[in-house]
């Protein structure tokens, strides 16, 4: 194996052999990345940084490998979505209501991370309680995409709600992180910034110690910039969890090994409801390019229809801002989070408290929330939704009778400016069109950078499977990967000159 | 159906958020802006359709009754903004 130029430019699969190996130690390697975090300071990406505690973690994993006991990510440095709860680590949810929050417990997922091995190195950014596809609507200020235009000299989103994360992994300063997805929160970030995500289907991972968004629809997941690397740590972040009622008691496999299966014989779908109007023409070609990569490798592309795709996005703006209203009831300035200085009696203790923590977009969907849910409302909307939700299910249940997993764009489009859509909220909320449908039917979903546009921007494309066949999901993906080879790498344009 | 000014303030008092009167007559815009787009539901027919009441086909884990954790207070109390001993403290309720 060839060590690359910097241990920063590893992948987290080549990382894992080198420290397996004896090449590189982990101190040297979480050194190098507590560097680049540094480094990378004007893009924003991390809420909190944690060079201490990375550092006891790389000394305790060098010390395991030296015992012969690694773990499966002994000693590789990560970057932590700060949804996550850590202990004794702030978490924030990116909301002013938790900016002085410490768990005094750790998140299932994080846990699982520790115990194979890996090392944190901080908590990343993120739109407030993961609302936004975007990351402007964090209390801690935008996060910056690594990749730039050629055309113009704007600063770009990351996309949202992941943002920080998916800065984080673009630009190199960890090998992988976590991230989160209710409506594309891991696979939008992830397309506009150049690197795979992955959104495990509904119940791999457990939700325990994640803050609460739309409970039906959260689901955690891998940032990495190689299919193989999301497959890797994918295994290591599920399991099924006392702890969350909802997470799924099936073995988990071993991904990385199925991932060079190819796709010969394999049936991809192509939902033509996914052709919307008003999308660049560069989306459509390269999501036809994309059928033309597996069927030159052996697929079988099948035309599938997905009919209630276009009431997706509404459905999920019932859905999502109602479990949201109920979920975040229990930020009221008393136990913990938040408390305002100007509150005379319990009820403007509360109102105050509330007032002041959340910020304007979660004080929207908190109200839309409390709308759809209230006196005579109820089957208008949300039990309208829900059936939607039904409908939407079905259809993809109906697609995959003729084909073993779909093909779609990932996104509307490339990364735009920051404020360039932040003062229509239905013209943000359409970022999610081709993700939010798979939140919707609880399915995995991958997102893998696949071309760019002439501007030199990363587009992804999407693929999308049955329940629990993330297997067959990163198979596909990493087809597109080998035919793609997408090599755009950000320029460090945020490094002092 | 519209969101007026005074729909937004009782959704405000329901969810426990003070809005200052100058927000109220933005916030119902873009509610209304919001709404009037989910309004395209209404074309789809539901009728006999079952709402989904679980994502992923798996019927509701039992477990035994007992307790399997707790005794925590002392970490519970950790973030309190208002708390003395193991009490959380909050502005009189009853005159």
């Amino acid at each position: 194996m060839t060590l690359p130029a910097a241990p920063t430019d590893f992948t987290l699969a080549e990382a894992r052999d080198a420290v397996r190996a004896r090449k590189i130690s982990s101190r040297d390697l979480t050194e190098a990345f507590i560097a680049a975090v540094e480094d990378a300071r004007p893009l924003n990406a991390f809420v909190t940084e944690t060079p201490e505690r990375a550092l006891a973690m790389a000394k305790a994993s060098d010390a395991r490998i030296a015992r012969g006991e690694a773990g499966p990510l002994e000693g590789l440095p990560l970057a932590i979505k700060d949804l996550f709860c850590t202990r004794g680590v702030r978490t924030t949810a990116g909301s002013n209501i938790l900016s002085n929050f410490v768990p005094p417990y750790e998140s299932t997922v994080t846990q699982n991370l520790w115990d194979a091995g890996a090392v944190m190195l901080g908590k990343t950014n993120m739109d407030e309680f993961a609302m936004g596809s975007s990351n402007e609507t964090s209390h801690f200020g935008p996060v910056f995409n690594p990749h730039r235009s050629r055309a113009l000299n704007a600063k770009l989103v990351p996309g949202g709600s992941s943002g920080g994360s998916a800065a984080a992994v673009s630009g190199s300063f960890c090998l992988a992180a976590t991230g989160t997805d209710t409506g594309g929160s891991i696979r939008q970030p992830a397309a506009v910034s150049g690197i795979v995500g992955l959104k495990p289907t509904y119940g791999r991972c457990s939700r325990y110690g994640i803050v609460a968004f739309a409970s039906s629809l959260d689901q955690a997941g891998p940032m990495t910039r190689t299919v193989r690397d999301a497959a890797i740590l994918l295994r290591a972040m599920a399991s099924v969890d006392p702890r969350d009622s909802t997470s799924v008691d099936l073995p988990v496999p071993d991904y990385e090994a199925a991932l060079e299966a190819g796709v010969k014989g394999l049936r991809i779908g192509i939902p033509k409801e996914y052709r919307i109007d008003g999308a660049p023409p560069e989306i459509d070609a390269l999501w036809s390019k994309g059928a033309e990569w597996l069927k030159a490798q052996g697929a079988e592309i099948v035309e599938v229809s997905l009919l209630h795709t276009i009431y997706a996005l509404p459905t999920y703006y019932i859905v999502a801002p109602a479990e949201a209203s109920s979920n975040l009831a229990r930020y009221d300035g008393v136990r913990f989070g938040h408390r305002t200085a100007h509150a005379h009696d319990i009820t403007e203790l509360y109102e105050k408290s509330r007032a002041e923590g959340f910020g304007a977009e979660v004080q929207r969907r908190i109200l839309i929330g409390t709308y759809v849910l209230s006196s005579g409302y109820y089957d208008a909307y949300y039990l309208r939704a829900q059936k939607l939700r039904s409908l939407i299910a079905r259809d993809f249940t109906q697609a995959f009778e003729s084909c073993d997993v779909l093909l779609t764009p990932a996104t509307p489009g490339p990364a735009f400016a920051v404020g360039e859509k932040t003062a229509d909220p239905v013209s943000m909320y359409l970022n999610d069109v081709f993700t939010v449908t798979v939140n919707l039917a609880g399915l995995p979903g991958l997102s893998v950078p696949a071309g760019t546009t002439q501007d030199g921007l990363p587009l992804g494309l999407q693929i999308i499977g049955k329940a629990f066949d993330e297997a067959t999901v990163l198979r596909a993906g990493r087809a597109v990967e080998l035919a793609a080879n997408f090599t755009a790498r950000p320029m460090p344009w945020w490094r002092a000159a | 159906m519209s969101v007026d000014k005074d729909t937004v303030r009782r959704i405000a008092k329901l969810a426990r958020l003070a809005l200052d009167e100058g927000r109220v007559e933005p916030m119902a815009r873009e509610l209304n802006g919001i709404m009037a787009w989910v309004a395209q539901l209404d074309e789809v027919d539901v009728e006999g359709v079952a709402p989904m009441t679980s994502v992923v086909a798996q019927s509701l884990k039992m477990r035994a009754d007992e307790v399997t954790e707790g005794g925590t207070a002392d970490a519970l109390m950790e973030n309190a903004p208002g708390g003395e001993d193991h009490f959380f403290v909050v502005p009189k309720v009853v005159e």
